[in-house]
């Protein structure tokens, strides 16, 4: 073989690959858009499920993930931010900060179903907040953590360093500088690296299945002390535990439409945000 | 170590005529600092006058900038560096314990190497320091904006774009919006960091009237690599060689009889 079709050989190799991942990605869209459709209707997106969960629609179940996704937000958005604030900013870059960051990737790789045992065991039976919306919303966001943390630390460090020290020349102090010429050009990065996590754990099944879960729960809940339904699970026993798996068919295919739709269109949020902000702060 | 004071004639001012017997602002004595384990200064002693112009000239690394990083503790925000000496800044010692840097860093302006206009509107900048001292009266504000933008000469460029942002000014009015920047907030002395390296000779040419303009209302103390530059605008010129300070004096007399051959070496070119 020549080094000229060495060349061209490994181009096409390469580029073919390229295609077949769009191809994979395609085809789980189209899949599920092909069969999770004609399942779509206002029945099905406002009403709970009926029968256990062979007719009726999925409407407690966006409303528990909804209800999740918002705690894990509340929870791990100014855990996170402090954290990454404190390490990129405040803390002498060192041993103990090493320890922090080894502490933060083992976090980031910690398989979820051994989250989903660590929400049992701490907070659902240790703190007796018993399966829930708090027990979840904790589980998820121990998960959601790392990725928050360092998509934050990327963020803050995007700011030129220049900014920092023409704002503390002026007398500013350490926190005004971070506050008034630090923040105000990072958030939005802080935000749109944050919102991508937060999505990855509206669509995770492990770390809620003995933390907040319930199997079949036609009510809303009325407090963070209640179980809920969520909308992977609902799918995971549609698909695994129902005694007719062809009659849930269509229902399984509309879960997941409506999942997935749900987490693209938070994507899609954090993608326009990033956009509007890089135009508007530039430096 | 300050030799006669030959008063600047580059500059028909009147503000020129200053009182020769001017008092010192900064006294520097035995000052030493290290990045960790390296020295970068040298037991450095010298008095910077009130009211005049003082460059420090030196080829690159020779400790200029760290030097004039001191006089606002601007090295403190830099992990593991350490310092031994005295800096007395009207008599008082800036690294005493009871100093408070946010009073030092007000009384003490800085304009960078690189000018860093923050990506706000031209008054958000301003009005930045101003602020950050607890002025909340927009009529207050406005007048500081617009006093600070008079003095650094560019307030005729930009009075009808107040609102716009700094970043899209060019580069020698974005030098003199930090100046503008650093005014703001009432200093006494005011450090420069190679302020016009990075522009054209035509802004560099309104940065140093600038210096004459505001020189005898401020102290300022001016890093420079362009030996016309601090020959031009500076009174008191002082050549630092790998962290020492080699000669001090007043500028006629250190361009035109240098008593050491160092600083005769390089400011004929010979090295640098």
């Amino acid at each position: 073989m020549t080094s000229k079709v060495k060349d061209r050989f490994i181009f096409w190799l390469m580029c073919g690959i390229s295609y077949f991942i769009v191809l994979i990605v395609a085809y789980i869209v189209f899949d599920i858009l092909y069969n999770g459709l004609p399942a779509i209707n206002w029945e099905f997106l406002t009403t709970a499920p009926r029968s256990g969960g062979a007719e009726g629609g999925i409407f407690p179940a966006i409303v528990g993930t909804f209800y999740l996704v918002l705690g894990t937000i509340v929870v791990t958005l100014p855990l996170g931010m402090a954290t990454a604030i404190y390490l990129t900013e405040y803390a002498k870059q060192g041993k103990f900060t090493k320890i922090i960051r080894l502490a933060i990737v083992t976090l980031a790789g910690v398989p979820s179903i051994v989250f989903g045992l660590f929400g049992l065991g701490l907070f659902v039976i240790f703190l007796k907040f018993g399966a829930s919306i708090l027990a979840g919303s904790l589980t998820l966001a121990c998960m959601t953590l790392p990725i928050i943390i360092v998509a934050s630390e990327e963020a803050l460090r995007a700011v030129p360093k220049h900014l920092r020290e023409g704002s503390l020349a002026l007398g500013a102090t350490k926190w005004q500088t971070i506050y008034k010429n630090v923040l105000p050009y990072s958030i939005p990065g802080m935000l749109t690296g944050s919102i991508l996590g937060i999505s990855r754990a509206a669509g995770e099944t492990a770390p809620i299945l003995f933390t907040a879960a319930a199997f079949f729960l036609p009510e809303l809940p009325r407090s963070i002390f209640d179980q809920v339904m969520a909308l992977p699970y609902h799918l995971y026993v549609l698909a695994t535990q129902h005694p007719d798996m062809e009659l849930v068919r269509p229902l399984q295919y509309g879960t997941a439409l409506v999942l997935v739709t749900l987490i693209l269109s938070v994507n899609l949020v954090a993608i326009f945000l990033r956009i509007h902000f890089r135009r508007k702060y530039k430096w | 170590m300050v030799d006669s004071v030959i008063v600047n004639t580059d500059f028909n001012k009147a503000n020129s005529v200053l009182d020769l017997n001017s008092v010192n602002k900064v006294s520097v004595s035995n000052l030493n600092f290290y990045y960790g384990a390296a020295q970068a200064l040298f037991d450095i002693s010298m008095d910077i006058p009130q009211g005049l112009v003082t460059a420090f000239i030196g080829p690159s690394g020779c400790g200029k900038s760290t030097f004039l990083r001191t006089l606002n503790r601007m090295n403190d925000i830099i992990d593991n560096t350490y310092i031994e000496g005295k800096v007395l800044i009207d008599g008082q010692d800036i690294y005493g314990s009871e100093t408070d840097v946010v009073a030092l860093r007000k009384k003490v302006g800085m304009v960078f190497q690189k000018s860093n206009p923050f990506p706000k509107s031209i008054f958000d900048n301003i009005a930045y320091g101003p602020r950050i001292y607890g002025i909340k009266n927009r009529d207050q504000l406005n007048e500081t904006v617009e006093k600070s933008l008079i003095r650094a000469g560019l307030w005729d460029e930009v009075k009808d774009r107040l609102n716009k942002s700094a970043i899209d000014l060019s580069g020698g009015q974005q030098q003199r919006l930090c100046i503008a920047r650093a005014l703001a907030v009432d200093p006494e002395i005011l450090l420069m960091d190679e302020p016009a390296s990075a522009l054209d000779p035509k802004a560099t040419a309104r940065i140093e009237d600038l210096i004459g303009e505001l020189r005898g209302d401020y102290t300022i103390i001016i890093v420079t690599h362009n030996m016309q530059q601090a020959a031009r605008v500076s009174d008191f010129t002082a050549f630092f060689y790998e962290g020492n300070l080699v000669e001090f004096g007043d500028t006629k007399r250190i361009f035109t009889k240098p008593k050491i051959k160092q600083t005769e070496d390089y400011i004929t070119g010979r090295f640098g």
